[in-house]
């Protein structure tokens, strides 16, 4: 089972504590959001996972193994992509991707089919053979984020990944991660956009001023901040109608609150876990009142968000 | 908790096959650059002029005997075009890695950091190895119009030395490039260093305080020159001028001491500058954090 612990992890640089005594243990296959504020200590934490920094003390354990000491062996199952990296300009992205295939040990007669299919899983099939200092910001962070998938790693890490790209190409990269989650791989990832981390993330980890406030599940943490309540968003094939809002809270007893968010969906707060989610799901199809999605309204994680850290102010 | 799939079978190399992995692409990055060209341009054209001058004053220097031919074209000018190939090809090699963000796409992959740094270290020699062979060849062929087939053994050696002197001044790049992260801070010292600093205190040196100036590199290189030289140049080199000059200066006369370096010293010289500078170039590297 791939693994991602933090064990007493800090950096200080002076008397500036980045990162302190940060303790967190990720285990199995999920994707987990890392959130907080500018300068909370979130990149710094990625890069001694990455052996890119080294901790003032304490460790960064991947599948059990510290990574500044024993980084070859750390590493050889995670994928990173840390800030926005640059890749040598004169070099092709078939040309990069096959250097890091080979320095990852992807046996030779895959290399090139598994070059080839990353560059296709970012839409830069079209670029593979050309050189990558004619790229913008937002190819050159496709590249890279197929360089993180390429040798098909158990681990992920990734910082702020959808950075520098269009709309479309952070709704494919929301793709890749969750086509990762399909492959039962652990991914780890920082971002400012909390509806990218409703959107794909199983647990969020929030950091502030280099400490550990909360690691929960997504519903645990939103429920903790909403008074025990969860909050799910439905969206409707057609408009919602106010009277069938009211039926619906009506008839689950287990809602507190049901409200119109806009033309076609709805907010519902509910009581209880995962296990209550799904409940509710399920009673809304048998409903047959036309269901089109259902998530975890990112305004509650919003909320849990800022809630959390104006507490740490 | 969910068990994971079956990862695939991937075996992360010997970190020696990593070297040759980084030293690949990198020369490849280098070979393509603007800058592998501007080198070779301003190679050729340091050549072309040579041969103009040469082919057109026909100085009697240059065309009393071959070693005087090699000594004057070859020992003047192989030591620039090192110079330059250190400072083009090293000067940003490992500061790059964190100005321009390069290190975050290759360093967070399960490879050493000695690993990127020698291969990157054996891509910038093999690159500069190939302005020196330009160098080299067009040297060879205006001595073989001038002179026939008979290179002296000497210019052999002093084709050996310069490659040797060229891995030091890419260690002491690559040390200075270590040093800093700003690139063109790295390009500049260095620049100013092989330049012009190193010959002002070597000069200073010599003349002034009369010390065998064998702690400067350029001080070593001449023995890519001096070999070329028969007989071979003295250690030491008292010049006196003005009352009683001669022999031996009288009063108000000032003398001038120059040192030649002698092969075993030279080699030695550029063998601690290159063993030195590389390795506290690879310990700064090993060290530097990504930050920023």
């Amino acid at each position: 089972m791939p693994s991602i612990e933090a064990s007493n992890l800090s950096k200080h640089y002076g008397s500036f504590a980045a990162v302190s005594n940060l303790n967190l243990k990720l285990e199995g296959a999920k994707c987990v959001g890392f959130l907080g504020p500018n300068g909370a200590g979130k990149t710094t934490a990625l890069k001694m996972f990455t052996d890119l920094i080294r901790p003032s003390s304490g460790e960064a354990l991947i599948n059990g193994v510290n990574v500044h000491k024993q980084k070859k062996k750390a590493l050889e199952s995670v994928g990173t992509l840390i800030e926005m990296p640059e890749i040598y300009p004169a070099l092709t992205p078939r040309e990069a991707l096959t250097m890091i295939a080979e320095i990852r040990g992807v046996p030779k007669a895959e290399r090139k089919r598994r070059v080839e299919e990353a560059v296709s899983e970012v839409r830069m099939s079209e670029w593979i053979d050309k050189r990558v200092g004619k790229f913008s910001k937002g190819m050159k962070q496709r590249i890279c984020v197929a360089s993180a998938i390429l040798s098909d790693p158990s681990i992920v890490l990734l910082d702020e990944p959808t950075t520098g790209l269009d709309p479309r190409g952070m709704s494919e990269v929301r793709d890749i991660i969750k086509s990762l989650k399909n492959k039962k791989r652990l991914i780890f990832m920082s971002s400012h956009l909390l509806s990218e981390v409703s959107d794909v993330c199983d647990e969020v980890a929030i950091i502030d001023h280099g400490k550990l406030i909360v690691y929960d599940t997504l519903s645990n943490v939103t429920a903790k901040v909403s008074g025990g309540d969860n909050v799910v968003e439905i969206g409707l094939r057609n408009t919602v109608d106010v009277e069938l809002v009211n039926t619906i809270t009506a008839k689950l007893p287990y809602i507190a609150k049901a409200e119109k968010s806009d033309g076609n969906t709805f907010r519902i707060n509910f009581t209880g876990g995962l296990d209550t989610q799904e409940k509710l799901l399920a009673d809304l199809v048998k409903m047959k009142i036309g269901i089109v999605s259902y998530k975890t309204a990112s305004s509650a994680l919003e909320g849990a968000y800022l809630s959390l850290i104006k507490d740490t102010l | 908790m969910t068990e994971t799939t079956t990862v695939s079978n991937n075996k992360v190399p010997s970190s020696l096959t990593q070297v040759g992995i980084t030293t690949k692409y990198t020369f490849l990055d280098y070979f393509r650059s603007r800058r592998f060209f501007i080198l070779l341009t301003i190679t050729l054209l340091i050549s072309a002029l040579l041969t103009v001058v040469v082919g057109y004053y026909r100085p009697e220097s240059f065309l009393t005997s071959e070693l005087d031919f090699y000594a004057n074209w070859w020992g003047t000018s192989a030591t620039y075009v090192i110079i330059l190939s250190g400072i083009f090809f090293g000067g940003d090699a490992i500061a790059g890695e964190f100005q321009n963000k390069t290190g975050y796409f290759g360093l967070p992959n399960p490879i050493k950091r000695s690993s990127v740094y020698i291969g990157k270290l054996l891509a910038a020699f093999s690159a500069s190895t190939i302005m020196l062979g330009v160098f080299t060849a067009v040297t060879v062929s205006n001595g073989l119009y001038y002179f026939g087939l008979n290179v002296p053994y000497q210019f052999i050696e002093s084709v050996f030395f310069a490659w040797f002197y060229l891995a030091a001044v890419l260690g002491f790049t690559f040390f200075f490039s270590s040093l800093f992260k700003s690139t063109s801070m790295s390009t500049i010292v260095t620049a100013i260093l092989f330049l012009f600093a190193f010959s002002l205190i070597q000069t200073l040196v010599s003349t002034l305080v009369q010390i065998e100036p064998w702690f400067i590199l350029t001080y070593g290189a001449q023995i890519i020159g001096n070999i070329l030289t028969v007989p071979y140049p003295q250690h030491k080199v008292v010049t006196s001028f003005g009352p009683g000059g001669g022999a031996g200066a009288g009063i108000g006369g000032v003398s001038l001491t120059t040192f030649n370096v002698q092969i075993p010293v030279g080699l030695a010289i550029i063998g601690v500058y290159f063993i030195v500078t590389a390795i506290l170039g690879l310990v700064l590297f090993e060290r530097k954090e990504f930050t920023g």
